[in-house]
């Protein structure tokens, strides 16, 4: 049975204009044990969905789906008290900009206590020992000390981990990765990515990687939806995406890649903008 | 071949006043680096935040003053810190930055965005400014309809036309592009950088291309220099630099880049299922 299991999503917010349809008939689903990577330009609703499934959309947001099931349960009709219980437990959410995402007014070691605290009910000396054990998992030197950091002396590198320190405490099924390295240097970057293939491998978490960059796609995924103005336009895995793409969105966007470049000049997504029909081929 | 732009051994350090708890120190921003960009050429500068490589552009933009060492900008000798900037310094050499959100003006209209280069720099007629910014909004791909906008009122590619516009509106020799593409979309980056070799090709500009994306530095670059903590670990011609790179940071930097083939996800898959 799949983990997460979305059918034809609709995220609509209610603007000055009149309703704007940011996700448009989506279907998704993600198994354990695997890599979900879901890519598009800014825009194209990638992170609308992950944020309705997490339920951290503002109220303007209307979501609507035929289904909506994480591990068995309907997210739609959940009450916010239950859902509280899920997210950050067994779903849980690693943000863009890993410095904004942590609160600046307290240590980190206080903000991963706080999700042990809440969720697992461990006492004092059971959280920090959790912590510093996370802190291990995730490469940063020195935990006990670390702890006592504020995110401001920490690098983004080192805020990521304990980001992702934070969404692995309390041993998600499913890790969902919001543009995890778009901050970070390619270095920096490499090492992220390791370790959340790592991590997801040895947890055996399902792992859903929203980016826009194709060479993280590559490095990361098993399965690949490409999204564009909301739309789901291609799904397929990793190997056949790029060796075969279908639909001629992900095409153009492929041949836009500075790396495939043949010739003196880049061909534009735009040139094969109003040729790309809409696949409606679901999961 | 003429050389635009030739640094010589060219330092910054910053002074870092001391606090209560903390004593005054120095940062060496940029520890001798020299370089030379010819006429039409590119010039791409890597490297990962805080190597340096933006104290560079600014000093190359003539912004801030090397603390030593020379910079050459058309054969002659530049030293602001000393003489200070002259208007035909300043229409020699502009800069585009990485933000386009940031670095037009919200409450100035794109005309005036345009033509204020051309006010401060020259004194030419406000009728004569017009038809200068109409006519470079057409180069950059936007329209005479435009003329009377808003920044917030376009996307961010429309954006960073807009700024390279600006800075192309006193013909400059050299064009300083910091991280141009870095906050753009794929598609639109493709975009963007079709039109900087369009230009390049049409007025014979001189590039100095700052980035961190290593494919996009391969695509546009003649001559690579790679900076590590304010030094150029790895300078020469592109396809010397990408395929016998020397130093180990610049291997690192190398095999920590993503690769979107075919080849190497197979690699990877099969490394997986092993």
């Amino acid at each position: 049975m799949a983990l997460l299991d979305i059918q034809n999503l609709v995220v609509e917010f209610q603007t000055a204009s009149g309703p704007f349809r940011a996700v448009d008939g989506v279907s998704l689903h993600v198994d354990e044990r695997e890599v979900l990577a879901i890519v598009g330009e800014s825009g194209s609703g990638k992170s609308v969905s992950m944020l309705a499934v997490m339920g951290l959309l503002p109220w303007t947001a209307t979501v609507t789906a035929d289904r909506m099931n994480f591990n068995g349960r309907d997210l739609l009709k959940i009450s916010p008290a239950d859902r509280r219980k899920i997210i950050g437990k067994d779903v849980a959410m690693i943000f863009q900009e890993p410095i904004a995402s942590l609160n600046p007014c307290f240590t980190v070691g206080f903000q991963i206590e706080e999700v042990l605290r809440f969720h697992m009910g461990m006492d004092k000396a059971q959280r920090r020992a959790r912590a510093i054990e996370l802190f291990k998992q995730v490469g940063i030197p020195d935990p006990a000390d670390r702890l006592n950091s504020f995110p401001h002396q920490m690098s983004g590198g080192q805020c990521q981990r304990v980001m992702i320190a934070m969404a692995i405490a309390c041993n998600p099924k499913l890790l969902i990765a919001d543009e995890p390295t778009t901050a970070l240097d390619v270095t920096i970057q490499k090492q992220i990515l390791d370790l959340l293939v790592s991590l997801q491998a040895k947890y055996g978490m399902g792992l859903i990687m929203i980016t826009h960059n194709m060479g993280v796609v590559a490095a990361t995924a098993d399965r690949v939806i490409v999204q564009y103005k909301g739309r789901k336009m291609e799904e397929a895995d990793v190997l056949s995406l790029f060796e075969s793409p279908k639909s001629n969105y992900t095409r153009a966007l492929l041949s836009a890649l500075p790396d495939n470049a043949v010739g003196d000049r880049l061909p534009t997504v735009t040139d094969m903008l109003f040729e790309a029909a809409p696949s409606g081929a679901g999961a | 071949m003429t050389k635009v732009v030739e640094g010589k051994n060219i330092k910054r350090d910053y002074h870092v006043g001391g606090g209560l708890f903390r004593g005054a120190r120095t940062v060496h921003a940029v520890k001798g680096v020299s370089f030379s960009v010819e006429k039409g050429k590119t010039l791409a500068i890597v490297g990962e935040s805080g190597c340096g490589k933006s104290t560079l552009a600014r000093i190359i933009t003539l912004i801030d003053p090397a603390t030593s060492g020379e910079l050459f900008i058309d054969g002659n000798k530049v030293d602001i810190a000393r003489d200070g900037l002259s208007k035909e310094m300043r229409r020699k050499v502009q800069i585009v930055f990485q933000n386009p959100y940031g670095s037009l003006n919200p409450r100035q209209k794109i005309g005036d965005v345009l033509g204020e280069p051309l006010l401060i720099n020259t004194d030419k007629p406000a009728e004569e400014r017009r038809d200068l910014a109409m006519k470079m909004l057409k180069k950059v791909g936007l329209g005479p309809e435009h003329y009377n906008r808003y920044p917030h009122m376009f996307s961010g590619g429309q954006r960073q036309r807009i700024a390279i516009a600006r800075a192309l509106m006193l013909n400059p020799s050299l064009l300083v592009l910091d991280e141009p593409v870095s906050a753009l979309d794929l598609s639109v980056q493709a975009q963007v950088l079709n039109l900087l070799a369009d230009l390049q090709d049409e007025f014979q500009l001189t590039y100095v291309f700052i980035s961190h994306d290593l494919s996009v530095v391969r695509y546009i670059a003649d001559d690579v220099m790679v900076m590590y903590f304010g030094e150029a670990v790895e300078y020469g011609p592109r396809d010397e630099v990408f395929s016998d790179p020397k130093h180990a940071y610049t291997k690192t930097l190398f095999a920590a880049t993503p690769r979107a083939d075919v080849a190497s996800i197979k690699a990877r898959l099969a490394k997986k299922a092993a």
